[in-house]
């Protein structure tokens, strides 16, 4: 029977401590993320993104947490809600927003748009319009690494929702199974669109159904970065050893709709629950904990997001002036013509 | 039962308030009919079409799922087979892709397998169609994917008169139908009668007459049809454009009377046009009506890639008017 061990916040009885240069890295990646987002977030109501678009805000702190344990050579999968994960795994600004505008120089040459920004070099396997699409793609990957013999990870990311999905359930047994160097991360943020977690399943952990495939299931508070670094860190060591996937579930919360920023206005969530979770921001919560520790005052703070708006700015003038892609193009990348 | 009784009441509405209004004549008349699928009850589907069917039928005659395609359609299969009347949603009919062994290997074939001795009165509404930028696994038509399985029926409402009278007419049918709807129409207004009414599925529409040439036409691609129609006739062609409605079954007859009057012929849809359902239509046409042909077939469709996010590609992506314009042009050589 699969051990389920629960960690509450992250107080560091599970690993060792981050350095203050992992911490830094960790906030710098969040901070990251949320200016992205935000400024993403406009762009779409403006008008100037097309398609859906999923935004990551308030998840932060999963992104972040688990990617900073990995090089360029662990590979992930992510979900529709993608553009974190990519930035946590190094992604460039320019590139994607150039994506999100539909242009030549996008991650995907504009053929992906969010849904499938992905990033091969950076071990990125791409967002996925299928939920449920990743678990088994990483579980395939994870097989080659061992099959490499090498000691790298494949981290699946994905919802509460996509843990209904069969997808998800065969991944995480095959993976048990062969002992795969896998991390499955659930981002449970409580909703599959408009359905609330109750409503959708039975479980109200969803590290309980580790114990079916026979792998360690742990819960975490996703809105704690430092809490998230411990259990990932954990998680991959063992998979870097051979010990086998992980099932770690964060308990995190979008701060904004499913799709968009105000999405179609459904009142499926109480402003209370909302603000609730809203107080409890995991870049607040983590500055003030840097703050606290005296490795990163309000106002290094204040330059770090500072540095990255203006990042933004810049990658988002590359992206309105880059071109849109040559029309011929259509038909190019649905085979390869190498070998 | 018979078509709509000319004396009801018509209406102006939207294909999306179209659907609902099949929808709801369906849970009116049916007490075993109940809907499942994801986001429909509490939300009313993404797409808004089943709202306020909740309120107005409660709890117990549609149920949100959880994000389990497979489950879905495994649900409608067994409660079907156990004698209820299931209409399942699966919101984009790319997902179709998680349930296809339930779709392909249960569904459609449980019946025959079973010496027809299993009934399968089951509708499953589900959104295709390109045009949105919603990239590759969220803009496709799958239909012959469907169109291919021996069991299965497939019905494609271009309007919301359609829209209505397919649905009602999928849910009376002891069948189980796939009635595939068009994200990009959910705007679209037209004549919807008040009540229940019929449109009778394999039977394809005639919507506008011509002297010589053909188009048939899939879902949306029938606005297209008409508006290349309007300027095909500045050049002399007199298009008739037909709406096959419903791709299984197909009504062969319809077109094939079209084209021993009119001596040639184009089909169009929106999926990949190789090995689309137009070769079907065209194979059929050839088949059939070879000595009335002056020209080879014309096909209209997607260019065989998935479909592209960026609004620059998408545009030429889709098949539209312009497109069946020129594809006429090179055909008949004017
Ligand atoms: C196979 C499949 N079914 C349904 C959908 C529609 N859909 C997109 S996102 C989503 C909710 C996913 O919920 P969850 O996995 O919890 O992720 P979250 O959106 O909360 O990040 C649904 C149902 C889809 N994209 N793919
Ligand atoms: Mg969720």
């Amino acid at each position: 029977m699969a051990r389920i061990h629960k960690t509450v916040t992250g107080d560091g009885f599970l690993a060792k401590q981050p350095t203050n240069k992992t911490l830094l890295d960790i906030h710098r990646r969040m901070v990251r993320i949320r200016h992205f987002e935000e400024r993403a977030g406009k762009l779409m109501e403006d008008g100037k993104i097309p398609g859906a678009l999923h935004l990551y805000v308030g998840q932060e702190a999963v992104a972040a947490g688990v990617m900073v344990h990995l090089t360029a050579e662990d590979q992930i999968t992510s979900t529709h809600r993608g553009h974190g994960h990519l930035i946590a795994k190094g992604g460039d600004f320019d590139r994607m927003y150039a994506e999100l505008f539909g242009r030549s120089t996008g991650y995907c040459k504009g053929k992906g748009g969010s849904m499938h920004i992905s990033n091969m070099d950076l071990g990125m396997l791409g967002a996925n319009g299928i939920v449920g699409g990743g678990p088994p793609i990483a579980m395939g990957a994870a097989f080659a690494n061992k099959f490499r013999k090498s000691k790298h990870v494949a981290v699946a990311f994905f919802g509460d929702g996509a843990s209904n999905e069969g997808s998800f359930h065969e991944a995480a047994n095959m993976a048990s199974l062969y002992k795969l160097p896998a991390i499955f991360v659930c981002e449970n943020n409580g909703y599959g669109e408009y359905t609330a977690q109750a409503n959708h399943q039975a479980v109200v952990d969803v590290a309980d159904r580790a114990a079916g495939y026979g792998m360690p299931g742990v819960i975490v508070d996703g809105m704690d970065a430092v809490a998230v670094y411990e259990a990932a860190g954990e998680a991959i060591a063992r998979a870097r050893k051979g010990q086998g996937p992980t099932l770690l579930e964060c308990k995190t919360y979008r701060f904004y709709d499913h799709v968009g920023v105000r999405g179609m206005g459904l009142n499926y969530r109480t402003d209370d629950e909302v603000k609730k979770w809203m107080k409890r921001d995991p870049i607040k919560l983590f500055e003030a904990r840097l703050a606290e520790q005296k490795v990163l005052s309000k106002k290094q703070a204040e330059a770090v997001h500072a540095e990255v708006l203006a990042e933004i700015e810049a990658a988002v003038a590359f992206a309105e002036q880059s071109p849109m892609p040559d029309v011929a193009s259509l038909l190019d990348d649905v085979y390869s013509t190498a070998g | 039962m018979s078509a709509v009784a000319s004396e009801t009441k018509t209406r102006q509405l939207p294909y999306v308030v179209a659907i609902t209004e099949g929808v709801r004549e369906v849970l009116k008349e049916q007490a075993n009919a109940f809907v499942a699928g994801e986001d429909v009850a509490g939300a009313g589907s993404v797409y808004g079409y089943y709202r306020g069917l909740l309120d107005e039928f409660g709890a117990d005659r549609i149920y949100d799922t959880p994000i389990s395609e497979k489950g879905i359609i495994g649900l409608g299969v067994g409660a079907a087979a156990a004698g209820l009347r299931p209409v399942l949603d699966i919101m984009f009919m790319d997902f179709i892709g998680e349930c296809m062994d339930e779709i392909a290997n249960q569904m459609a074939k449980m019946r025959f397998m079973f010496g027809g001795s299993a009934t399968l009165p089951i509708t499953v509404l589900t959104m295709a169609g390109a045009g949105a930028n919603l990239a590759a696994q969220h803009s496709q038509s799958l239909e012959a994917w469907l169109a291919h399985l021996p069991g299965l029926k497939v019905v494609m409402p271009a309007t919301p008169y359609d829209a209505k009278g397919l649905i009602i007419a999928a849910a009376r049918d002891d069948n189980p139908v796939f009635v595939v709807l068009n994200k990009m129409s959910l705007a679209m207004m037209g004549d919807v009668p008040e009540g229940p009414y019929e449109v009778p599925i394999g039977k394809a529409n005639v919507v506008r007459t011509g002297k010589n040439y053909t188009i048939v036409t899939l879902g949306r691609m029938l606005g297209q049809a008409l508006d290349a129609a309007k300027q095909l006739a500045e050049l002399g062609i007199d298009a008739e454009v037909i709406d096959a409605r419903s791709v299984q079954p197909f009504d062969t007859e319809a077109v094939i009377k079209s084209v021993e009057k009119t001596h040639r012929a184009m089909v169009v849809h929106e999926a990949v046009r190789f090995g689309g359902f137009g070769a079907e239509i065209a194979a059929q046409i050839q088949e059939h009506a070879f000595d009335y042909l002056d020209a080879p077939v014309a096909r209209v469709g997607a260019p065989f890639s998935p479909v592209p996010f960026s609004p620059a590609l998408e545009k030429v992506y889709v098949p539209n008017a312009e497109r069946i314009v020129v594809v006429a042009r090179e055909q008949l050589g004017i």
